[in-house]
């Protein structure tokens, strides 16, 4: 309870939109993802997301206070240097591609997670994230609704050769949070493990969603194609990537201290 | 078993002549960058008698195009084009692969080449985030024509946005030079909206999982080779064509209007089957086909399935210029009446028609004919027997209500049509019998003729001058028939 007064009391003090926090009550939904140890539905403990993702002007504010994520400073393990910020004029200056409002993108996992340190948060779990993205305008979990999923695929299914929208622009969703669709593709913190080389189980599952037909073994939901599309998004990522239309919100928990 | 023995020979001789042992050499002389072509295109033999290191970079783009006249979707292609690029390099080949993924495109992809000996054929080493690229290195073990495809999840959406191609792999001797080759490639689509309806359409995924596509096509868009953009031959030449089948649901009945193909490699396998009328391609599969060019005209390339021809698309066009040979075929010799068995039934009326121009037309005449045409016109609704339906069609048989007409307002019946309430032998009718505006005077005449002198009515006769006469004197509706 304090740390929600303390939210409370916090809030109106931040400056920028994008660092509006709003409150995700606990609950529990069916994952669209199908893990040997989860039977039931997934519970997903109270946390708080940011309403809108992470606009360039609050990284550019960030890079400021942190010189060391200065895409001129930033070190090669972090980020590749040839796409990290690479829209920008220059270091410490957005110019004419990358306006104020618009999400970051361009930035690696680990700028990402940075930005959501030095704000005493972290990047949303995947379970978090997908538990919000579940819901449109007026129900928690519309996922069921045909005309709902075909309108998020519409997102999906055209290539961004026009400029990002600004953030804020879509309609908030049933518990406050905006541009979860449509927008941008967002990291996760865990998006790691659903993917790539290692020598645990579940990320050889995961890796099975390389091949023909893999989808198929792992989702529930397989009618999902949004789910499964950015289970492969992120599968096809190193921390150190980054891409013209992957941005990030920070979560903070409600219970460990995480929040300001 | 003595008698099978020559086919016997002639099978393994065959074989052996198509398969020549797989060269495994080390790769030799310079390296070589693949050059890749755009559908309908294949690039050129690559003339080589020893393996090579040969380079091939293919780039995904994501971008809209149109799928049919005034109608846009957004494919994911290959090298920029539906199918992607043709790939061609010689068996023993080590290939260096580099996919690259446009940084403007918003999806991860990959590729599966099924030439590729290795797990997801390749697929693994070639996931790609937009603004990224991959690269593996496969040595070409097989010989034959391969599609590839993206497979990346959801990989049906993937390759139902046309992510698929052919690769070819050429036997260590090469293929026999022919006069032409081209690059088709079939493909099912799933649209929002219906077969050629205009502005931009999205991706209909429960079209897809119901295999119900909207658009069925050779090289990624309805028209795509017909008009300005068929494919083109001369007479007396040899065509060999990569048709491959992306799907990714529908397996092709391959067939070309008006050639028999010579010789098909059968799932691009090495065996030879010759004579074909249509081959079976299945979807993530492809066919060699050849066929020499006798007669000039188009040839009209379709899946046999054949609604998808003229209802969605799966038409292409190969245009054959060159000098007729009307020893092979003819073109249209004869166009002249045929009547089938109606020109034996119908020999009444001809017999009337013939005793009416000679003037002894006889009431037995006029009720064969009538007969003749009451069953072809009439005997639908007032029946075979002229009885009718009760309550529906009047009876014709015994009908007080024929008996009280004269003959002009009897002629009037067919003439003009009926509606309205009737009473015929006790019985009321309200229905629309239309104007037989089909019949002229004369099968008129021979038909009311027919009903007076059947079915115990009070006989009598009907000429095609009264017939005539109340024609005259009805007004008409513009337009209508006689």
């Amino acid at each position: 309870m304090r740390d929600v007064m303390l939210a409370i009391v916090f809030l109106p003090s931040i400056a920028h939109a994008g660092n509006d926090y709003v409150q995700v009550p606990a609950g529990t939904y069916r994952s669209a993802l199908k893990y040997e140890e989860v039977k039931d539905d997934t519970r997903v403990a109270a946390f708080e997301l940011m309403k809108t993702p992470v606009t360039n002007a609050e990284f550019l504010e960030f890079v400021r206070a942190h010189p060391e994520w200065q895409r001129d400073r930033i070190a090669t393990v972090y980020a590749e240097k040839t796409n990290y910020l690479s829209h920008w004029s220059a270091p410490l200056e957005l110019g004419m591609a990358a306006k104020p409002q618009q999400p970051v993108t361009q930035v690696s996992w680990f700028a990402a997670s940075a930005y959501c340190e030095a704000q005493h948060a972290r990047l949303p779990l995947w379970n978090e994230w997908e538990y919000v993205a579940a819901a449109d305008a007026t129900r928690r979990d519309a996922r069921d609704d045909p005309a709902w999923r075909e309108s998020i695929l519409g997102w999906y299914a055209k290539p961004s050769t026009t400029p990002v929208a600004d953030v804020g622009q879509s309609p908030a969703n049933a518990y406050g949070v905006q541009d979860l669709h449509g927008l941008i593709w967002e990291w996760t913190e865990d998006f790691a493990s659903m993917l790539v080389t290692g020598d645990d189980r579940s990320q050889s599952d995961a890796n099975r969603l390389k091949f023909c037909g893999a989808g198929s073994l792992v989702t529930q939901d397989r009618e999902n194609f949004a789910v499964l599309m950015r289970v492969a998004m992120l599968s096809s990522l190193e921390a150190a990537n980054s891409t013209s239309n992957l941005g990030f919100r920070c979560a903070r928990s409600l219970t460990d201290g995480g929040s300001p | 078993m003595k008698r099978f023995l020559p086919s016997m020979l002639i099978a393994a001789s065959m074989f052996t002549q198509c398969v020549a042992a797989a060269d495994l050499r080390s790769p030799q002389g310079d390296v070589i960058n693949a050059i890749l072509t755009s559908p309908p295109n294949v690039p050129p033999a690559t003339g080589r008698h020893k393996p090579a290191k040969v380079i091939v970079k293919l780039e995904v783009i994501e971008k809209e195009m149109p799928i049919a006249d005034g109608t846009t979707y957004t494919f994911w292609t290959f090298g920029g084009t539906v199918p992607g690029s043709f790939i061609r390099v010689r068996q023993g080949d080590t290939v260096e692969f580099h996919l690259m993924n446009n940084p403007n495109n918003k999806m991860p992809h990959n590729i599966d080449l099924h030439g590729v000996t290795g797990p997801g054929g390749g697929a693994a080493s070639s996931f790609t985030a937009p603004g990224h690229q991959s690269q593996f290195t496969f040595k070409a073990l097989n010989q034959g024509i391969y599609v590839y495809h993206c497979a990346t999840a959801p990989v049906g959406m993937h390759i139902g946005n046309g992510m698929y191609g052919l690769l070819l792999v050429e036997p260590p001797e090469g293929l026999k030079p022919v006069d032409h080759e081209y690059y088709v490639m079939q493909g099912d689509f799933y649209t929002v909206g219906k077969y050629r309806e205009k502005g931009h359409q999205q991706f209909d995924m429960q079209k897809a999982i119901d295999e119900k596509p909207t658009y069925v096509v050779f090289n990624g868009s309805d028209g795509a080779l017909t008009g300005d953009h068929a494919l083109a031959a001369k007479t007396n030449q040899t065509v060999r064509l990569f048709v491959g089948n992306g799907g990714p649901n529908l397996v092709s009945s391959f067939h070309v209007i008006g050639e028999i193909f010579d010789t098909v490699r059968q799932e691009g396998g090495t065996v030879e089957q010759h004579n074909v009328q249509t081959t079976l391609i299945p979807s993530g599969g492809a066919a060699m086909v050849e066929f020499h060019t006798q007669v000039p005209g188009s040839y009209v390339l379709v899946d046999h399935s054949i609604f998808r021809a003229f209802n969605k698309g799966a038409l292409a066009i190969l245009k054959v210029a060159g000098p007729e040979d009307k020893s092979i075929y003819s073109g249209k010799e004869v166009d002249s009446t045929y009547l089938g068995d109606s020109a034996v039934s119908m020999q009444p009326v001809a017999t009337a028609a013939k005793a009416a121009e000679a003037g002894n037309l006889t009431i037995p005449d006029q009720v064969a004919a009538g007969k003749t045409l009451f069953n072809g016109t009439c005997s639908a609704c007032h029946q075979g027997s002229g009885e009718g339906l009760a309550g529906v069609f009047p009876p014709l048989a015994k009908s007080d209500y024929l008996a009280k007409l004269s003959p002009g307002d009897l002629i009037a019946i067919p003439l003009n049509g009926h509606t309205g309430k009737l009473t015929v032998n006790g019985k009321d009718y309200d229905s629309v019998m239309p104007p037989m505006s089909q019949l002229n005077d004369d099968e008129i005449a021979n038909i009311l003729t027919f009903v007076l002198n059947s079915w115990g009515n009070a006989g009598g006769k009907i000429t095609k001058e009264q017939v005539a006469k109340v024609r005259a004197s009805t007004p008409r509706p513009a337009g209508a028939a006689h």
